[in-house]
């Protein structure tokens, strides 16, 4: 069953250890892993959550293939113990296939809580297969599990494992007959509350998700989340970089000293500050993670979900869509690579396109420089609040434009689990291995990203780097006739150019480009060679152009069309042309 | 008036039990998974603002759901 706990359990028996591997015959990947119990060595599979072993989804048919293509020992179904009262299906149905199984009710602890008994015996004994009430999360009753595990397998030892044929068929002789088992199973055996599951979601609920309060209320909490992340972070952030520059210049520059200029040039100032740059970057990408797993975790959620839905539906989206660009504030491509949730392919294509114009941590790096460089304090703080605006503008508008495009017509039904508390350990690991999949999985572009933009701007050889003769210089010039007109300069260009591998770089490319590494004397360089009103446009061009080549590459591979992909970045360029002009030509006649 | 009541009629609080599911079998199945089948008792909690989704209780579950998808259940008189 989806949302029961099954990966947090999966963990809690494996150990982290997984990997995802292609199962034959099946399109989709399943997370193995292999355990031991008692020095007994077992492979475990996680199969995808689902709730009914004749339903028409994906997930469920997968379920299917797989246990008719593989003979398995032994299957834990995994319910969750305060929904028994819908849950049995999945393990009566595996009983009716007579597949050798333990039935996991995890969650007990909120069981418990809301008041919910459970006879495991009689459960027990009615599906001819051990029953185990455990809680995943709190590490209660995984020992039982281990154990009822290794009775299981040797009980079966003497029957060879077998791939279950004619599932559909045995499982659609006995359908009409299984409601009213479940029913009866229930009411023998699980003893159900008849006042409300849990007071303090109830009391929670009339306060979060108010008419009037609920809207505001969510909005403060976010905002004070990203404050907390930024004021944490950036600090965070800005010591690591100082960190990496001096271990640069007190043992990297030494070291490299006796190889060639050019080599050592590029391996420092290219590949070395690249890289630098992201890692700087990870304490922030950490702390998103971490509080958006916490507010995931606790349930608000899909709580806000529910709040947007009525505004999102009219643009052609729903709810899901607003939480995941809300995840997009702090890195798009995890919230992109979140659409996997929708079926509908227009719903998921069409939310796929608004994400990116999410003002991302990234981009938020560059406008805070800019806009103290640029603007007096009082001024800098509404620039800001501005370019969030049109960043909700910009997802709004392409929304309403492309709707029509990729119409859908995806129900929305969706859980409303009741509040949890998070624990620490839990968050803490899953912020862990989601930072640690991030770092392996940009370094990949912003290596090659940060090589290219160094032998731009070094190239043709002897050339004074990221000057007019340099390629980048020539291109930068070569761009003029198009970007003129929205007062990006050359210089500004090859920031542009840099901002499309990653919106990490364009601080640093800037840097190269005026030669000056120290902000201060950077800002003071900037400012001497641009003016506001174009220091405005570039701003609102990085805001709304393609965010970064991670963002395009996942794009690419969550779509799957090529033609998307290229409608998705130039739909973006266009747009962020069309308002730089419009802002700064509007800037320029006004004043 | 309609013959049979239905779930997106049901003023927050009251209680009533489905008679009918009368959707297309991915939402039908996507409804009865998560528990809201014939038989059942369901309690609307609360309704979304500006024609906003509902939330309602099911057993020991709660949903929210559309008001299109919910028009789709009809409940017992
Ligand atoms: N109270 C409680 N919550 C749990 C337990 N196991 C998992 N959870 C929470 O249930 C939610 C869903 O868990 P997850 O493992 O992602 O479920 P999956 O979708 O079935 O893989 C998470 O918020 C978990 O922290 C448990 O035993 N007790």
């Amino acid at each position: 069953m989806p949302n029961t706990g099954k990966s947090t359990l999966f963990n809690r028996l494996t150990g982290h250890h997984a990997q995802i591997g292609n199962w034959p015959g099946l399109t989709v990947e399943l997370l193995q892993a292999d355990l031991t119990i008692h020095e007994r060595a077992l492979h475990l599979i996680d199969l995808p959550g689902i709730y009914d072993l004749r339903g028409h989804s994906e997930d469920e048919a997968v379920v299917r293939r797989f246990l008719e293509g593989s003979a398995v020992d032994l299957v834990l179904v995994v319910l969750n113990a305060s929904q028994l009262d819908r849950q049995l299906r999945l393990a009566l149905q595996v009983q009716q296939l007579g597949l050798p199984a333990v039935v996991v009710l995890n969650m007990a602890d909120e069981a418990t809580r809301f008041g919910v008994s459970i006879n495991a015996e009689a459960l027990s004994s009615s599906l001819e297969r051990p029953v185990l009430p455990l809680s995943a999360k709190y590490r209660q009753g995984i020992e039982a599990l281990q154990n009822a595990i290794l009775a299981e397998l040797d009980r079966n030892a003497a029957q060879p494992a077998e791939a279950v044929t004619q599932l559909e068929e045995q499982l659609a002789a006995v359908d009409a007959g299984l409601d009213g088992a479940m029913a009866a199973l229930v009411a023998r055996s699980v003893h159900l509350p008849d006042t409300w599951r849990d007071r303090r979601t109830r009391q929670l609920d009339a306060l979060l998700l108010h008419p009037l309060l609920g809207l505001p209320l969510f909005f403060l909490a976010m905002a004070l989340m990203f404050q907390a992340i930024y004021a944490i972070g950036v600090p965070l952030q800005e010591g690591l970089a100082s960190l990496l520059d001096q271990f640069s210049q007190a043992v990297l520059t030494p070291l490299l000293a006796p190889l060639p200029a050019w080599i050592s040039g590029f391996l420092l100032e290219g590949l070395y500050q690249g890289l630098g740059t992201v890692m700087a970057f990870l304490p922030v990408i950490g702390l998103f993670f971490l509080a958006m797993g916490v507010v995931e975790d606790s349930g608000y959620l899909s709580r806000a979900a529910y709040l947007m839905d009525a505004f999102m539906e009219r643009l052609g989206l729903d709810g899901r869509s607003f939480v995941l660009s809300l995840m997009g504030f702090g890195c798009n491509v995890p919230a992109i690579l979140g659409t996997r949730v929708m079926r509908d392919r227009g719903l998921r294509l069409l939310s796929m396109l608004i994400i990116p114009f999410s003002l991302c941590s990234a981009r938020l790096n560059v406008f805070l420089f800019m806009a103290a460089v640029f603007f007096p304090a009082r001024l800098g703080g509404l620039v800001i609040f501005g370019l969030y605006l049109m960043s909700f503008l910009a997802a709004l508008l392409t929304a309403l434009l492309f709707r029509g495009r990729f119409p859908s017509n995806e129900p929305l039904v969706l859980e409303l689990p009741p509040y949890r508390l998070p624990t620490a350990g839990q968050m803490f690991s899953r912020a862990w291995s989601e930072v640690k999949h991030f770092w392996l999985w940009s370094r990949r572009f912003i290596i090659l990203g940060v090589v290219a933009v160094w032998l731009l701007n070094n190239l043709p050889a002897g050339v004074e780097p990221a000057s007019s003769a340099s390629l980048a210089g020539r291109l930068g010039t070569l761009m003029q006739p198009l970007l003129e007109p929205i007062g990006i300069n050359p210089k500004l260009t090859v920031a542009l150019l840099f901002g499309f591998i990653a919106k990490e770089i364009v601080l640093g490319g800037l840097a190269v480009i005026y030669g000056q590494a120290d902000p201060t004397v950077l800002g003071q360089a900037m400012a001497a060679d641009v003016r506001w009103p174009q220091a405005l446009s570039f701003m609102v061009f990085t805001l709304l152009y393609t965010p970064c080549l991670s963002t395009v590459a996942v794009i690419r591979s969550e779509s799957k069309r090529l033609g998307f992909t290229l409608l998705s970045v130039g739909w973006s360029l266009l747009l962020a042309w069309l308002v730089s002009f419009a802002v700064y030509q509007g800037i320029t006649r006004l004043a | 008036m309609r013959a049979t009541p239905r779930l997106v009629d049901l003023p927050p609080g009251a209680t009533a039990t489905v008679q009918e599911l009368a959707a297309d079998p991915g939402l039908r199945q996507r409804l009865e998974a998560l528990g809201l089948r014939p038989g059942q008792n369901v309690q609307v909690l609360r309704r979304g603002w500006w024609a906003g989704p509902l939330h309602v209780r099911v057993g020991m579950t709660e949903l929210m759901l559309r008001r299109r998808d919910a028009a789709r259940v009809s409940l017992a008189a």
